[in-house]
């Protein structure tokens, strides 16, 4: 019984740890390129949270991601990746694209 | 090719329209063209250089080093284009006077046209890099590559014909008012060039965007429209500001204006003729 109510304390405690810790970091999306097509081609974030969005480039050439809404341009050499933070945010519909290959890699990051 | 055309025509009309405004600052100087031609090929060489490191850049300083870098080349030039105005309101008189007694064609070369040739390597760098990175890799998926290089061309015809369009206008204003103009041009877009360092610098995360996009005009007037990138180049303009951006914008224009005001109110120094 004692056992039982320490294993439940530590995870508890655990719990409320790892909790605390996801709550200060920025949660982490992810977003790649292959064929100059975005996928997920729409992400959804929370309001008012700064977050991080992790772009793989799978394709073999270079890409700039764009965004006048998010007011984000960065370049990502191919097959490399780009890390940008973006937020906090009011709630919206923000678009970005690939600016070498604006036809197909288009998306949008939706903030609820 | 037409999307290839629309690119490229959108990276050349900033570089393209600085050199103009830069070509008619230094009217009538000795030497300038080459200095600016100089300017011009440094430019293009170190935009080989950077795409070819583009993927070390982007790793660099914990993949901040592209926002980085592109903050330093923009705040070097906004430093460069208001040194040469407060430098011209210095000297104003002087080459007034100058150009009474000697004509204007002996406008001496002491100018700091070594200030305005840099400007023009900067904005050539900064625009030249996205290009050739963007060729290359059209280039390497191997599309149609003759369409591609024919709107490579067209964009960049369209964007250098831009920019002589403003030049030759520059040069209808009278030589009088001229550098009272280009040093105005100047101002902005010295201006415009700090609030987009300002973006760049809010992008690694290193300095706050004092809030978000405080208004939003995208609806009236696109950045993405070319009367938006003109105004975007000429003066600034952005569809949704963040706070730290007016603040880069209204200092800068105030720092250099001030500088102008101080040197001009200062009396003439009394040349003494050895």
């Amino acid at each position: 019984m004692k056992r039982r109510i320490e294993l439940i304390l530590f995870l508890s405690l655990t719990g409320h740890f790892l909790a605390s810790n996801a709550a200060e970091n920025p949660p982490d999306y992810e977003l790649s390129l292959q064929d100059h097509r975005f996928t997920p081609s729409e992400l959804v974030i929370p309001a008012d949270a700064k977050v991080k969005v992790t772009i793989r480039n799978e394709d073999a050439t270079p890409e700039e991601f764009e965004s006048r809404s998010l007011k984000r341009e960065k370049i990502i050499p191919g097959k490399s990746q780009a890390v940008i933070s973006i937020g906090p945010l009011k709630p919206g519909t923000y678009e970005f694209s690939g600016e070498f290959h604006e036809s197909t890699a288009r998306g949008r990051i939706i903030v609820k | 090719m037409l999307a290839t055309g629309v690119i490229v025509f959108r990276e050349v009309i900033e570089a393209a329209l600085i050199i103009s405004i830069v070509m008619a600052a230094s009217q009538g100087v000795r030497g300038r063209t080459a200095w600016i031609s100089a300017g011009l090929v440094a430019g293009l060489i170190a935009s080989c250089v950077v795409a070819f490191f583009a993927d070390r850049l982007a790793m660099a300083v914990s993949g901040i080093g592209q926002d980085l870098f592109n903050a330093i080349v923009l705040l070097t030039a906004v430093f460069l284009l208001g040194w040469h105005n407060v430098w011209m309101q210095q000297h104003g008189r002087e080459l007034a006077s100058e150009m009474r007694q000697l004509g204007q064609s002996v406008l001496a070369g002491s100018r700091p046209l070594y200030a305005l040739a840099t400007v023009v390597g900067l904005a050539v760098l900064r625009e030249g890099t996205e290009v050739i990175l963007f060729l290359y890799g059209v280039l390497s998926s191997g599309e149609e590559t003759p369409a591609l290089l024919t709107g490579g061309v067209l964009g960049l015809s369209l964007g250098v014909a831009m920019g002589v369009a403003m030049y030759f206008g520059l040069l209808r204003i009278p030589h009088r008012r001229l550098f009272a103009v280009t040093s105005g041009l100047i101002l902005f877009l010295a201006a415009g060039l700090a609030a987009q360092a300002a973006a760049c610098l809010v992008q690694a995360d290193l300095i706050s965007p004092l809030g978000r996009a405080l208004w939003d005009t995208s609806a009236w007037l696109p950045e993405e429209s070319l009367a938006g990138r003109l105004l975007h180049v000429l003066v600034g303009y952005v569809a949704q500001p963040d706070g730290v951006q007016l603040l880069f914008y209204f200092i800068t224009l105030t720092i250099i204006f001030v500088m102008m005001r101080i040197c001009q109110l200062k009396p003439p120094a009394l040349v003494e003729k050895p």
